[in-house]
């Protein structure tokens, strides 16, 4: 198995073949991680930003950390993107950053199609953290590599994401990963943000939660945000909590090996009820600390890093 | 004396019904004869092009451009934009009156009429607001415009939400016999919408802009229109509901017309994912490019040269619109020419204008997916392009009739040329087109009798 990609923008256009390969030199990064020492020299002499145009504390701590227990120089940059919508251009920032002889750059945006663009524009490597509603490729392969790590495969597994996925990037990026490794996907929610066109990314679409829920081997909790210009999506949290809430009379309807995860920050209460959040068949922190393994490989392999047989043992 | 003759071609003047090999002969700006003695007469010192195999027309129009001019002249000018107009065969341009001042005032009409004089290469028609400052608020001196020379008002680039304000400016315009143009959009449907919504924009993530969010104004300018008696004419038509109401409409005798352009009758929402997307599903459905002889055109997803507005939608909305403008629904082709600087559309999707140029490409891909693909025949087309338009608009225009102003474009329908941003006239490289394998050109342009773009050399035997 090999890596020949510079950049990791997107889950949609990998093979199932490139996701095993990142999955799989993650594993190798996770041992590393096990042990006393936990930094390796991969990465050293090397320049990576982390350009968040858009505020993030999960995904630009485990990047930052990953970064430097590869050895890299990092530099973070934080703005509002409506700040750098009134001047400079995200082009201009990155170049400017490029001529500091950066050779990476992670890019966290609320613009869909921030990181594809900054691709075209640059030379170094740009690794998407995020951008808008369309993909958060490194949350998905932590998503994945999770279940594998806990199922053992994907392939004829059922995964139910519940919540807002119309706005979620995490859901698109995993629908891409999961089904390209041949699970089965259902989407959960109320129509309004769950809209039908994601059956032609070969996902089930129902707004009944309990049929959702009651084969699914994962269920994937998407955080629900309840913003003033959303007042039209639905009427309350209460009423989403109601309706599409993972409570404890719900659980008692699943598989009794069903796993709960959830991308965070979650909403105790909200979309998942608190006790749940922490019961031994949550995987949300194991999330967080695979995200670190997946991150080194994601950076290592966009490095010129062939797979996990170079990952020092 | 100022005298041209051409020799030679298949003269199409569809306001005549006239459709025969015949010699055209223009003196002094005017055409002086089609046909018969128009060789003999022509005085010794007359220019003498040879047009043979070759289709002499009515000057082409374009009822829908922006010129940029005041106040946005970084993106175009008068005179950029009218030679990107007579390099794609237009001879009259209409411009839209979202300058920076608005056309809202008498003051701002006459500046353009001045420009244009002195520096445009094609006549100039503007157009005026129909409320003040494009707010959509108050109503703009409809009567001064009028009299300033407007054609037609509009607020393009924004939509009158306002039912009421609509529906008195329509009364309003009738005292004029103003054709009131609408660019149809619905604001509170389309909210922060920056492509077509379907499958496309949720796999890319982009906030979608819904046919409905069109189909609701086409719907309440068909009951207006029916109410006042006032001319309404609903601009860029992008979806299949839209050009089903206005062919109802149209059956009922109520004065409503509909606009189409090319951007929307060749491309569908498929392209914003990028060239791959793209010729994997709705790309071989458009004439020329069904099996992969033709050189398919690469370019990136999330192109910021892909965003207009209205957006590109479905294979299926191409498809209507396309039938629309053959069966005569659609009375007018135009290009909704949008020029923007590079750097403005060098950005994130989101944050890019709106807006593709268009003059230079119109008629190719016109001729492309309407007479090559067999849909209708070139008379008709140039139809669309002459009568139509100038029909609407009242203008002195769009005929090759005896004493009238010789402009007068000469296509070869054959040309085989490929579209490149570095050989266009216009100040803004914004178009999807780029690289772009076309067949179909105008090859001579002749504005008031002067001869304004010739490209004949590849097109002579």
């Amino acid at each position: 198995m090999t890596w020949n990609r510079k950049h990791l923008l997107d889950i949609e256009s990998l093979s199932a073949e490139e996701i095993i390969t990142v999955l799989d030199t993650a594993r190798a990064f996770k041992a590393v991680g096990e042990r006393a020492i936990k930094k390796v020299p991969a990465l050293r002499g090397k320049t990576v930003v982390n350009l968040f145009i858009e505020p993030s504390t999960r995904t630009r701590i485990s990047f930052e950390l990953s970064e430097q227990r590869l050895s890299a120089d990092v530099i973070n940059f934080t703005a509002e993107a409506s700040s750098l919508k009134k001047g400079e251009t995200l082009k201009d920032t990155a170049r400017n950053l490029e001529a500091l002889n950066a050779d990476f750059i992670v890019i966290r945006h609320s613009a869909s199609g921030a990181a594809h663009f900054l691709s075209r524009v640059l030379n170094a490597s740009v690794i998407n953290a995020g951008d808008g509603a369309h993909e958060h490729p490194t949350q998905a392969l932590l998503d994945t590599f999770t279940i594998r790590e806990k199922k053992g495969r994907i392939e004829g597994l059922n995964v139910t994401i519940l919540g807002d996925i119309l706005y979620s990037r995490v859901a698109r990026s995993d629908i891409w990963a999961l089904t390209k490794l041949g699970a089965k996907m259902t989407l959960c929610g109320p129509p309004t943000l769950v809209p039908r066109e994601f059956e032609k990314m070969g996902c089930r679409v129902t707004d009944d939660v309990e049929e959702a829920i009651r084969d699914a081997d994962i269920i994937n909790l998407l955080r629900i945000q309840h913003e003033r210009q959303r007042k039209t999506m639905f009427p309350s949290l209460g009423e989403y909590t109601n309706l599409f809430g993972l409570n404890r009379a719900r659980l008692a309807l699943t598989k009794p090996d069903a796993l709960i995860m959830h991308p965070g920050p979650i909403n105790r209460g909200v979309e998942i009820d608190s006790e749940i959040a922490d019961c031994d068949r949550s995987l949300i922190l194991q999330q967080v600390t695979n995200g670190l393994a997946v991150r080194m490989a994601v950076l290592f392999l966009v490095n010129g890093g062939k797979g996990p047989q170079e990952v020092g043992a | 004396m100022k005298a041209l003759l051409l020799t030679g071609g298949r003269v199409l003047d569809p306001a005549n019904r006239f459709d025969a090999v015949a010699d055209v002969l223009v003196v002094d700006g005017k055409i002086a004869a089609v046909g018969g003695d128009a060789a003999a007469r022509a005085p010794a010192e007359a220019e003498r092009l040879s047009v043979t195999g070759l289709v002499v027309c009515p000057g082409l129009i374009d009822l829908h451009v922006h010129l940029r001019e005041p106040g946005q002249t970084a993106k175009e000018t008068i005179a950029t934009g009218t030679a990107a107009a007579v390099q794609g065969g237009f001879t009259s341009v209409v411009c839209m009156p979202n300058t920076s001042p608005a056309i809202d005032n008498a003051g701002t009409v006459a500046l353009i009429h001045d420009v244009a004089l002195d520096q445009g290469v094609s006549h100039v028609y503007a157009t005026g607001a129909i409320t003040r400052g494009l707010a959509g608020e108050e109503m703009a001196p409809i009567g001064t415009l009028q009299k300033a020379g407007v054609v037609a008002i509009t607020d393009d680039g924004h939509c009158v939400q306002n039912n009421e304000m609509m529906r008195r400016a329509l009364e309003y315009a009738r005292m004029f016999d103003l054709l009131v143009m609408d660019h149809c959009q619905d604001y509170s449907l389309v909210t922060e919408g920056v492509m077509h919504e379907g499958y496309w924009s949720t796999a890319l993530g982009l906030r979608g802009w819904p046919s409905a969010g069109e189909e609701m104004i086409v719907a309440r300018n068909v009951l207006l229109a029916e109410k006042t008696g006032a001319r309404v004419h609903c601009q860029h038509l992008s979806s299949a509901g839209s050009v089903q109401m206005i062919r109802e409409a149209r059956q009922r005798g109520i004065s409503i017309s509909g606009e189409a352009c090319p951007h929307h009758f060749t491309l569908t929402d498929a392209a914003v994912a990028g060239s791959e997307k793209f010729w994997a599903k709705d790309g071989p459905g458009i004439w020329g490019f069904a099996t992969p002889d033709r050189l398919r055109p690469s370019w990136p997803v999330y192109d910021t040269n892909f965003k207009m507005n209205p957006p590109l939608r479905s294979a299926r909305d191409r498809e209507a619109i396309l039938a629309g403008i053959a069966d005569g629904t659609i009375e007018v082709i135009a290009s909704d020419h949008a020029p923007h600087c590079g750097y403005e559309k060098e950005v994130e999707f989101d944050y890019a204008p709106f807006g593709i140029t268009g003059l230079e490409t119109e008629l190719s891909l016109s001729l492309m997916q309407l007479v090559h693909s067999g849909r209708m025949s070139l008379s008709d087309l140039v139809h669309r392009f002459t009568v139509g338009p100038a029909r609407l608009l009242r203008l002195p225009a769009g005929t090759l009739t005896v004493g009238a102003e010789a402009d007068v474009t000469v296509i070869d329908p054959d040309r085989e040329w490929v579209y490149e941003r570095a050989d266009s006239a216009s100040k803004s490289g914004n178009s999807p087109f780029h690289g772009w394998p076309l067949k179909g050109k105008a090859v001579l342009t002749v504005v008031s009798g002067k001869v304004v773009w010739k490209d004949l050399k590849q097109s002579q035997g």
